[in-house]
């Protein structure tokens, strides 16, 4: 409109003395022309003075089209056109979720390898290891010597459809040479329920506790702690279901419970029709400035075992209180900062003992069992940490392994990583394993991730 | 098994009780203080803002924190850059809280979807380093960008929120204007560091560079997340030194010893960019942001 009302002023200014004095001089005519021009040319600038904002869009205007250049292809850059964007940017979404590539692959899960090797030395032999007041079982243990694969992870995870998200991830192992593949966790998962809930099904590692639900290559130690081993067998996975909530609150609170088949330690012989084990689970956590953040659980798993592979049978609880502690300048944890971590298991059993080894030696069981564990971890910046841990574990006079003797362990870590993909890792441990014997343990070992960037819990 | 039975019917009940309250603003989870600024800038008081983290924060490597589950399970939309920066965290942060609306649709808007991306790799190589498949995430940096960020911003904010469409579109329309103003004059100020050369410490400032013309001749970390080897940093400490370098840039949340470390063998500046809102005392906004970015550079022209 502006541009228009100039153009009408200027082709005025030239055109009236034109026809105003057709008889005078060229040179005349072009003076006073040019004294018109100095007059507009004055106005314009009074004008671009009083208006700032308009004119100087006048410029930009052009250079929109290079600005506009730069918009993605995919969704429209029209503001109108929101229905059409949303679309356009769910479909890239299905990449932040794991996948992305071209082609055929475009729809193939995230794949994520763990590949851990270690190497142990231990004074005391593992075939003579024996824990007072605990009988090993699940992956309890003071490990194998020598060099060893540890465990080897495959994960797949990716959305399923617009409703389920499911995950597989296999576990390849090796005890005393012999090399197995397992099913660690393969499930899936809601990702559409209303109000915060969320139901998984298939086999999974419970979330009681904090280590638990956690794969063991995000530890910041080699082995689990000893209340791990003692109580849930280092870790306890099973098949069933997990319903879990997440209060609309501004401190993050989860509560949920789990129904599972019962068939590992601590459970055994899936007892009740195949739903012979039950948890409930309520963690807490958040920030405190924004150095701190927290979190904190209480958890309890209960089940019914028949011949467990300690050679338990009758009805077991275990009772877990969390809590964990980290601080870094700014909340940036990986560029230091100092983790703490402490769990306390409780385990209370009311049944009967089968020696496993000998069944006509039996009697019965009941009594409460405790353990737990504290560490310590200090980042010193991207590449090292350093950390100590102390578990123990309370054994019970009243059952049938009864001891006077505690065991306990001190362990010491120092973590190299080349990047966030790589780590090698040194820890040395002092056992204590029973009243007359401790074992000395110095492991080596590496830890690296392939493939797609994995995403950890806190 | 009584504890339990009793457990399940109380976890209902509460969850009932909770949840009851409706929630009358739009509420938004921005992953960056720049996204957080410009919801700011487009909506102003008609939404419930939350930031996810700071400037002084590597946001790449930001923890899945339970403060940030609750604030997640709490959004109505979740705006963030997308493009794989939040890859170790914001998945599982929405998978965390089961909240099904910002999972993926409306309430998911990913700023790097938006507009074209630079530095797309060829090759997918973790020799590399943390390579980006969708190319480098880190838009922010360039006006032009944030322009076209802003406009689809405003048309998803008027989506999810249809009762203050008005005043969306009166806030986008009069951003637009300022931004647009701004560009003009930040594109004057800078331009005597048209054709200059700079090093930097992360390859976090492509945009900004593609942007205002300037060359990027070097990095201390070449590759993301990968520590740089001493003939990488030797040979560096060359090509600092003989091509009349403008300056070698960090950004504010990253360690400024590299860059001291270089600048001491080199004798060129050092200048620590707020990289994003936050990032100095002058970055109150993504106007500031800019002001400052270019005065900074501008300093170490002199």
């Amino acid at each position: 409109m502006r541009k228009s009302f100039l153009t009408l002023a200027l082709m005025s200014a030239i055109s009236a003395p034109a026809l105003a004095a057709p008889q005078q001089s060229d040179h005349d005519r072009i003076a006073r022309l040019e004294a018109q021009l100095v007059a507009l040319q004055a106005e314009l600038q009074a004008m671009k003075a009083a208006i700032p904002a308009s004119v100087a869009t006048a410029p930009a205007v052009s250079s929109n089209d290079d600005i506009d250049a730069l918009a993605a292809d995919s969704p429209d850059t029209a503001p109108q056109a929101a229905v059409t964007s949303s679309m356009g940017i769910a479909a890239s979404d299905a990449g932040s979720g794991g996948s992305s590539g071209g082609g055929g692959n475009a729809f193939n899960p995230a794949i994520s390898i763990i590949l851990n090797g270690s190497y142990s030395h231990h004074s005391l032999s593992p075939d003579a290891y024996s824990r007072a007041g605990f009988l090993l079982a699940g992956d309890a243990g003071p490990g194998s010597n020598g060099f060893s694969l540890g465990e080897s992870e495959v994960s797949f995870a990716a959305n399923i459809d617009d409703k389920f998200y499911g995950q597989l991830t296999m576990a390849m192992g090796s005890d005393d040479g012999v090399d197995h593949l397992g099913v660690e966790e393969a499930y899936i998962e809601t990702t559409t329920l209303p109000a915060g809930f969320n139901l998984r099904m298939g086999r999974f590692f419970s979330n009681i506790g904090y280590l638990n639900s956690h794969h063991a290559h995000t530890d910041s130690f080699f082995d689990r702690p000893l209340p791990y081993q003692a109580f849930l067998g280092g870790q306890y996975g099973d098949d069933g279901v997990q319903l879990r909530w997440v209060a609309p609150t501004s401190v993050f609170l989860e509560l949920g419970g789990e129904m599972l088949r019962g068939q590992p330690y601590p459970s055994g012989g899936a007892q009740h029709g195949g739903v012979g084990t039950k948890t409930v689970f309520a963690h807490v956590g958040g920030d405190a400035g924004g150095n701190n953040e927290w979190l904190a659980g209480v958890s309890m798993l209960e089940t019914r075992t028949a011949g467990g592979e300690d050679g338990f049978s009758g009805d077991a609880n275990v009772y877990i209180a969390d809590a964990t502690w980290k601080w870094a300048p700014h909340g940036n944890f990986k560029d230091g900062g100092i983790t703490l971590r402490g769990e306390y298991l409780l385990d209370d059993r009311d049944g009967i003992y089968i020696d496993p080894a000998n069944p006509l030696n039996s009697a019965l069981w009941a009594g409460q069992r405790r353990g737990g564990y504290l560490e310590g971890v200090y980042r010193l910046n991207r590449a090292w940490d350093v950390g100590y841990r102390y578990d123990r574990l309370w054994s019970d006079s009243n059952v049938p392994l009864a001891t006077a003797f505690d065991p306990y362990r001190n362990s010491a870590e120092l973590t190299w990583r080349n990047s966030e993909f790589s780590l090698f890792r040194l820890q040395v441990a002092r056992d204590r394993p029973n009243a007359t014997d401790s074992d000395n343990v110095i492991t080596l070992q590496y830890q690296t991730a392939l493939g797609a960037h994995g995403a950890h819990k806190f | 098994m009584k504890t339990i039975a009793m457990a399940a019917p109380l976890l209902l009940l509460a969850s009932m009780a909770v949840a009851a309250p409706a929630q009358a603003k739009l509420k938004v989870f921005a992953c960056e203080p720049e996204w957080g600024s410009l919801v700011q800038e487009l909506a102003g008081d008609k939404v419930d803002l939350d930031v996810a983290t700071t400037a002084l924060q590597d946001v790449h490597v930001v923890e899945a924190k339970p403060s940030l589950i609750a604030k997640v399970r709490a959004a109505d939309v979740v705006v963030c850059t997308g493009a794989g920066l939040e890859v170790g965290w914001l998945p599982q942060l929405i998978r965390q809280s089961g909240n099904a609306k910002v999972a993926s649709g409306a309430g998911s808007f990913m700023a790097a979807a938006q507009v074209k991306t630079l530095e797309k790799p060829t090759a997918l190589d973790r020799a590399n380093g943390d390579v980006h498949p969708d190319g480098n995430p880190h838009i922010q940096m360039d006006p032009r960008r944030v322009l076209i960020v802003a406009r689809q911003l405003d048309a998803r904010l008027i989506e999810a929120d249809p009762a203050n469409a008005d005043t969306y579109k009166q806030r986008g329309a009069d951003f637009e204007k300022r931004w647009l103003v701004a560009m003009a004059k930040w594109k004057a100020q800078a331009a005597p560091l048209k054709g200059r050369k700079v090093v930097v410490h992360h390859i976090s400032w492509v945009y900004l560079w593609d942007w205002l013309g300037i060359e990027q001749i070097g990095a201390l970390e070449p590759k993301p997340a990968v520590p740089p080897t001493a003939a990488h940093l030797a040979e560096l400490i060359g090509t600092t030194k003989s091509n009349n370098t403008l300056a070698i840039v960090h950004a504010a949340y990253q360690d400024s010893k590299p860059s001291n470390w270089l600048s001491e063998r080199t004798g060129v500046p050092v200048v620590n960019l707020p990289f994003t809102v936050g990032g100095d005392a002058q970055s109150k906004d993504l106007f500031g942001l800019f002001d400052s970015t270019i005065t900074k550079l501008l300093g170490a022209a002199k």
